[in-house]
């Protein structure tokens, strides 16, 4: 089963770059969280980052759709430079979905509402069509009897599911996840990764803060590990798991896979 | 170890019933120490003081269609001063005549107020009926079309005025509270600190003072030869003063938005304008509606304030019955009345408020 997929995922990537991170840097106050990153990431490539807490790798993420700003360096997302012009930050997350670690659905709104929100006012889809994609991609994950309840009605699984068809129903070319599964009970956790998998099966570029080492084996095209706010190693999957360079990688991995 | 039997047993357990009847409620609510027995017992006695007293003097003894002279003969109550001058209460000194065009534009309000309570018609014909309403109830008041005979607005009093500057102010304070809510957290340090200016300096004087400046200073800038009508004067200061407080209200509640919803709204490539009315408002004044309702419950009030300026309000046309020798000695009947008309506005306000809450539950 290992790399069964990345094998599947190698017929189609690399494509041409989507995200050119170089030589980025930035800071919290006088804190220098990221250190000179440098990350390309291919249409149809599924990247995770793993590392301990605090290590910046949710920052780094967030830097992708300026939910974080970085003072140095260069981000490059479907040809569009990050600057402080709003324009193209809007334009950069309309193609790029985020899911996050609380989920963050609008508690306000129906299910369908948090589904077809995104599409009508930024999208401009007519509501009916928004629905329809709604309905779809609810079935995709499972959930599609659910439409009509509200998020405080559902458990965190759900949720969750329910949060990434709402970033897959702006049709993103990227979706990053901001730790996924690490605010659920242990027994949601796999129907939240399944989703996952069958998002990355599809060709789904994917970048993945994770500690989900099982779905980093089956899903990823390459690992990263970051420490310190640096990225120390980079493989693919097999390799990282079983040859780890670093000493820190390997104290890391000692510490997770226990 | 949990067997079966154990566990069938424990099915069948049900909460002790520890209130029976009549007495066990009695026991458990009002004689449950000692300190709550000499309550209850000190509560009877003076219930059983006042209750029937004032049955007696609002009901038994009470006069509801004679002059002054035959309520101070008949002893009790004298609803008659309510009743022989309900006309100058409720519409002051609108002709009498025309007094049927407030009453017309108090119905027309009236049946507004209610439509709009109700979530189902909040749409764009409703929008429609409001400012067909609005055109017919100042026609109404104003007159000086369609064969109806001008009305100064200095006539205008009583309770269509108390109701003019209530609902017109509170529906123009909410909006402007918001706005000046959203202001205050501006990132653009101009905005912000004029609305923290404005804010802050509001909060810090009484409305009095507002509605004596808008009589009595502010009529010294305008150029000479042009006035504006008092009541408007005394409208805008209660809008802005009301404002000022919902302003911080709102403010209270934006902050209880977590950060994640703003920042799911902005990953979806919502812009700053799409994101507060459809992610964060709807959320941050539904918290908020307890407070808010508070805060227009006591503008409701405070618009009785006008009479220090001169407007005859709904309080100041009373008190002017009042001093009518023929009535005088029945203001406590009188100020029932008004407290009663009071009273209604209030509590369908929060019941209101209440409702609305419980529509929009949603389960978190």
């Amino acid at each position: 089963m290992d790399n069964e997929l990345q094998k599947n995922g190698d017929d189609r990537s690399p494509g041409e770059p989507i995200i050119e991170i170089t030589e980025m840097h930035k800071w919290f106050g006088d804190f220098h969280v990221l250190k000179n990153i440098n990350l390309t990431v291919h249409k149809g490539e599924r990247i995770i980052i793993c590392g301990p807490s605090g290590s910046g790798k949710s920052t780094l993420i967030r830097c992708i759709n300026r939910l974080e700003e970085h003072q140095k360096g260069r981000i490059i997302v479907d040809g569009i430079e990050l600057t402080n012009d709003l324009k193209n930050i809007e334009k950069i997350r309309e193609e790029v979905g985020m899911v996050f670690q609380h989920f963050n659905l609008f508690p306000h709104l129906s299910i369908l509402e948090n589904l077809t929100l995104g599409p009508v006012w930024v999208r401009k889809v007519p509501k009916a069509e928004a629905e329809e994609t709604a309905m779809y991609y609810l079935e995709k994950v499972h959930i599609a009897e659910q439409a009509l309840k509200y998020p405080g009605q559902l458990s965190g699984g759900q949720q969750q599911r329910v949060a990434i068809a709402r970033s897959l129903c702006m049709r993103p070319k990227v979706m990053l996840f901001d730790e996924p599964t690490s605010a659920l009970d242990p027994e949601m956790i796999k129907e939240v990764l399944d989703v996952m998998i069958d998002l990355a099966r599809e060709g789904m570029t994917m970048i993945v803060v994770s500690h989900e080492m099982g779905f980093a084996k089956s899903a990823a095209h390459r690992v990263l590990f970051m420490d310190e706010g640096e990225i120390l190693e980079e493989n693919i999957p097999v390799e990282f798991f079983e040859n780890p360079q670093h000493e820190r990688t390997k104290l890391f991995l000692s510490q997770i896979l226990h | 170890m949990v067997d079966s039997s154990q566990s069938i047993q424990a099915e069948q357990l049900k909460p002790p019933i520890t209130r029976i009847g009549v007495i066990g409620w009695l026991r458990a609510n009002l004689f449950s120490s000692v300190f709550n027995s000499v309550l209850t017992i000190v509560t009877l006695y003076f219930l059983w003081k006042i209750v029937p007293a004032f049955v007696r003097w609002a009901f038994i003894d009470s006069s509801w269609d004679t002059t002054g002279a035959a309520c101070r003969a008949a002893g009790g109550a004298c609803w008659s001063i309510v009743t022989k001058n309900i006309r100058f209460i409720i519409f002051g000194f609108f002709p009498y005549e025309s007094q049927w065009r407030p009453l017309v534009a108090m119905i027309i309000l009236f049946i507004l107020l209610l439509l709009s309570s109700n979530r189902r018609f909040w749409k764009k014909s409703l929008g429609y009926a409001w400012l067909l309403g609005l055109v017919s109830m100042g026609l109404l008041l104003k007159g000086g079309l369609f064969g109806l005979s001008s009305v100064e607005s200095t006539k205008w009093s009583g309770l269509p005025l108390t109701l003019l500057l209530s609902v017109f102010g509170l529906t123009a304070a909410y909006p402007l509270g918001i706005a000046l809510a959203l202001g205050r957290q501006s990132r653009m340090p101009a905005i912000k600190s004029l609305c923290i200016v404005y804010i802050e300096t509001i909060r810090g004087v009484p409305l009095i003072s507002l509605l004596f400046m808008s009589s009595v200073m502010f009529p010294l800038f305008l150029p000479e030869g042009i006035t504006i009508n008092n009541i408007l004067r005394a409208q805008v200061a209660i809008i802005l003063f009301t404002a000022a407080y919902i302003a911080e209200v709102v403010r209270g509640g934006l902050q209880a938005i977590g950060r994640g919803q703003y920042e799911a709204a902005e990953s979806m490539g919502l812009n700053y304008y799409q994101k507060m009315r459809l992610i964060i408002l709807p959320q941050a004044l539904k918290i908020v509606i307890p407070p808010t309702v508070g805060i227009l419950i006591s503008a409701f009030k405070d618009t009785s304030l006008v009479v220090i300026i001169g407007l005859y309000d709904l309080l100041k046309t009373t008190q002017s019955t009042l001093s009518d020798p023929r009535w005088m000695g029945f203001s406590i009947e009188a100020y029932i009345f008004i407290a009663l008309i009071y009273f209604a506005g209030c509590f369908s306000m929060s019941s209101y408020s209440r409702r609305l809450e419980r529509e929009l539950y949603r389960g978190n």
